[in-house]
């Protein structure tokens, strides 16, 4: 069982984010979930979700033991990272976390300046990507190019195709 | 094998339907089924289908209610507060006898409430809401995939039995995605019930008409006492027919917990765990609410106790397992409001029952 | 009792009280339709109350009280080739089902609504309607209607600018009234069989039994005094 969390401002495409792992997990055979926080908290408010994979049944759809938190603000880093299990990984925006915000000592942090390289990529609202692509190669969860093909599916169903998203995702797992 | 897509468990719901052949829908926003509505206000025009954005659910149910009059497969779908206003047709649809599926993607609290999940609508959707004496089969889905099964299924029951079924599904389930299979696309031609709908009378002779109106008035206008036993004979019939359950590890069990839709899964998750550390507990997940799966509880002969695991703070569920075990056993409940139970504190409460 | 020549589709006269408008109506909606040549495809949803005693034919659904408009609206989505009507009085159209009347009309649904307005509650014994003029005496008004806490609904007002492809209202006083009447109801079925939209007819009514008046005295108030707020004629007429 893998247990991640998204989380972030809303309007940073965290919902879009889970799904597409999520998209990635069902792709690899595993059994997923996602769920959404929801209700009145839309464009600039928090927002967040959760995925879930395993090769076995699910029961729950909710987080018990996480592994992964994606962090886009500081507000995320405090609302989640005390469900982390001992031994996780907390990605974080290190654009907006700054080098010496007081973390866990017993969960590794992986800090991306993912609005800066969605910027150097032309494409300023691929942040998300960044994190995705971090998260690839900083975990034994699916690899860069399963995540690349995750993302084309899920973009190839909304119609929409932009290249530089892919290389957003590229940058992410470079660094 | 058919390919999985990820679908949110609402607008699987809405697909499932237009697949199996409704090609009506009327139903008014209210969160968190509000996907239903809106996934369907672009889908059903695609297959030739109507949708309306009713002005409140009294005037929904109504146009679902004449539609389902003229033969239709028809939804309509609510929310708690919005659902409370369907129960007027709910009890018309039955006591016209009239197939329907009508959704209540349920969430928290009396009144208003909250759009959080919750299952706080157990007695409203079990017992029959509006008025006179009737039932309404209820199904629970507790995953994407059953939400999709259900839905056929659901239409399959309310025709054979001409009887309205309620589609319990509650915010977590509605919200979650998950891969799932969809159905084959099937037709529904409205002149299969055509013994009984209103389709206009050909020959203008009283004999040929179909005057839809109390089952006990078309049926014999003089001696109502054989709607009496018709109605009787037909509950009782369907009660036995159509109870659906799972069980899961409850033979050798010492605490069964019981626990339907979206807190089912924790309770899984918590027979799981438990189990990890030696304690017996297993679960009886109903999946029709009513007809309630008593024959489910024949199997739990070891248990010393039942808890019911639900999202609201009266235990609901706990009449019906005591009446399913004849009181038997002491019968409990661990619930909760503002969140979803945690396994800890169910694990906690059966190891209460079992004086540890 | 004379010999009555009655349409295929009403073989018997109605149940209502001697004086009732009610009879009149049905026979000539039943008369319009076999003229119309589409009885054998209209579809009556009836209301809860004196309207759902006629004894017709043509097959029948009968509403929840104030919610045959948006159930005639699913019938005709199933069945579009139904010549499909509500019948509600009053109270069900202007009171409890003022929201289905009002959107029906703004949305233009192909539907036909015939509403048969005796400005009281009939069959639970002589309430006060939308309708009840100001002054008059019911049973929920005994020291008259007062007009400063409830009003009139005249719904004219109500639905004139919406989307009505047809809105007017006609009485039963006379012959040439009943005529005219008759006119009136079928150009709202005809305006049905040619797609046009939500069409209406309101036809005043007398309720001599809940008025505590004779059949005559019941006509001339209707004709009289109801007219004053409820003016006769064509409101909406879409080409």
């Amino acid at each position: 069982m893998i247990e991640i969390r998204f989380a972030g401002f809303g309007g940073q495409g965290i919902l879009t984010t889970g799904m597409i792992c999520a998209t990635a997990g069902m792709d690899l055979g595993k059994n997923v979930t996602w769920y959404p926080s929801y209700g009145s908290q839309m464009r600039g408010g928090t927002a967040n979700c959760s995925v879930k994979f395993d090769d076995k049944a699910i029961a729950s759809p909710f987080l018990r033991n996480v592994d992964i938190l994606c962090a886009m603000n500081t507000p995320s880093v405090d609302s989640f990272m005390g469900e982390l299990k001992p031994g996780a990984v907390m990605f974080v925006d290190s654009g907006v976390v700054p080098e010496d915000y007081p973390v866990r000592d017993d969960i590794k942090v992986v800090r991306v300046p993912v609005n800066a390289i969605a910027s150097n990529c032309g494409n300023p609202r691929g942040a998300n990507l960044v994190m995705l692509g971090a998260m690839a190669a900083n975990t034994d969860i699916f690899t860069v190019e399963e995540i690349k093909a995750a993302v084309e599916k899920y973009f190839k169903k909304k119609g929409i195709d932009n290249p530089k998203n892919l290389d957003c995702l590229q940058e992410g797992a470079n660094c | 094998m058919a390919e999985k897509v990820l679908m949110k468990g609402n607008e699987a719901l809405a697909e499932a339907a237009v697949r199996v052949g409704c090609r009506f829908y009327a139903g008014y926003p209210i969160t968190p089924q509000t996907e239903i509505i809106e996934y369907l206000s672009w889908r059903m025009p695609e297959v030739g289908g109507t949708v309306y954005q009713a002005e409140s659910e009294l005037s929904g149910i109504n146009m679902i209610i004449g539609a389902a009059a003229a033969g239709g497969r028809v939804l309509t779908t609510s929310s708690g507060p919005g659902f409370s206003l369907y129960q007027e047709g709910i009890s018309l649809l039955a006591a016209y006898d009239f197939p329907a599926i009508i959704i209540d993607v349920m969430r928290v609290g009396s009144g208003p409430g909250d759009i959080r999940q919750g299952q706080g609508d157990y007695w409203q959707i079990t017992r029959g809401g509006g008025n006179g004496d009737y039932r309404t089969f209820v199904l629970a889905p507790n995953s994407v995939q059953e939400s999709v099964d259900l839905i056929k299924h659901g239409y399959e029951i309310a025709e054979k039995w001409r009887c309205p079924v309620i589609i319990a599904s509650d915010a977590t389930i509605g919200q979650t995605m998950e891969p799932v299979v969809l159905p084959e696309f099937e037709e529904h031609d409205p002149k299969k019930h055509d013994s009984w709908r209103v389709r206009g009378n050909p020959t203008l002779e009283g004999k040929d008409q179909h005057l839809l109106a109390n089952v006990f008035m078309a049926m014999d206008w003089v001696d109502n006492g054989s709607y009496f036993e018709y109605y009787l004979d037909k509950c009782k019939k369907m009660e036995e027919a159509e109870q659906m359950w799972e069980s899961y590890m409850v033979e050798d069990a010492d605490i069964v917990l019981v626990a339907y839709g979206c807190s089912s899964r924790i309770a899984r998750e918590t027979v799981e765990l438990a189990r990890e550390e030696g304690l017996k507990l297993g679960l009886i997940r109903p999946i029709t609410l009513w007809p309630f799966p008593n024959k489910a509880f024949e199997e739990a002969k070891a248990a010393k106790a039942f808890c019911t695991v639900e999202i609201n703070i009266l235990g609901q569920m706990v009449d019906d397992v005591r009446l399913a075990i004849h009181d038997r056993v002491p019968v409990d409940t661990v619930g909760d409001f503002w969140g979803v139970p945690d396994p800890d504190r169910i694990i906690a409460k059966a190891k209460e029952l079992l004086g540890l | 009792m004379p010999d009555i020549r009655l349409p295929k589709s009403l073989p018997e006269p109605g149940l209502w009280c001697q004086g009732c408008g009610h009879g009149i109506v049905s026979r000539l909606i039943m008369e319009v339709l076999e003229e119309l040549g589409v009885a054998e495809k209209a579809i009556i949803v009836e209301d809860v109350a004196c309207g759902a005693m006629g004894m017709y034919t043509i097959d029948s659904f009968w509403g929840s009280h104030g919610r045959t408009i948006p159930a005639a609206i699913g019938i005709k989505s199933i069945n579009p080739d139904a010549i499909v009507f509500a019948k509600p009085g009053d109270g069900a159209a202007y009171s409890i089902g003022v929201a289905e009347l009002v959107h029906a009309a703004l949305r233009g649904n192909n539907i036909t609504v015939i509403v048969i307005n005796n400005t009281i509650y009939g069959m639970t014994g002589g309430q006060m309607a939308p309708t009840t003029l100001p002054g008059a005496w019911s049973a929920t008004s005994p020291q008259g209607k007062d007009a400063d806490k409830y009003g009139v609904l005249d719904v004219f007002k109500l639905i004139g600018e919406l989307n009505c492809a047809y809105l007017a209202r006609g009485e039963l006083y006379d012959i040439p009234a009943i005529n005219k009447t008759k006119e009136m109801i079928r150009k709202a079925f005809q305006n049905q069989i040619d797609g046009k939209g939500f069409s209406m007819v309101e036809i005043l009514s007398p309720c001599p039994t809940n008025f505590h008046m004779t059949p005559q005295e019941a006509k001339e108030y209707i004709h009289t005094e109801a007219t004053k707020y409820f003016p006769l004629g064509v409101r909406c007429d879409k080409e």
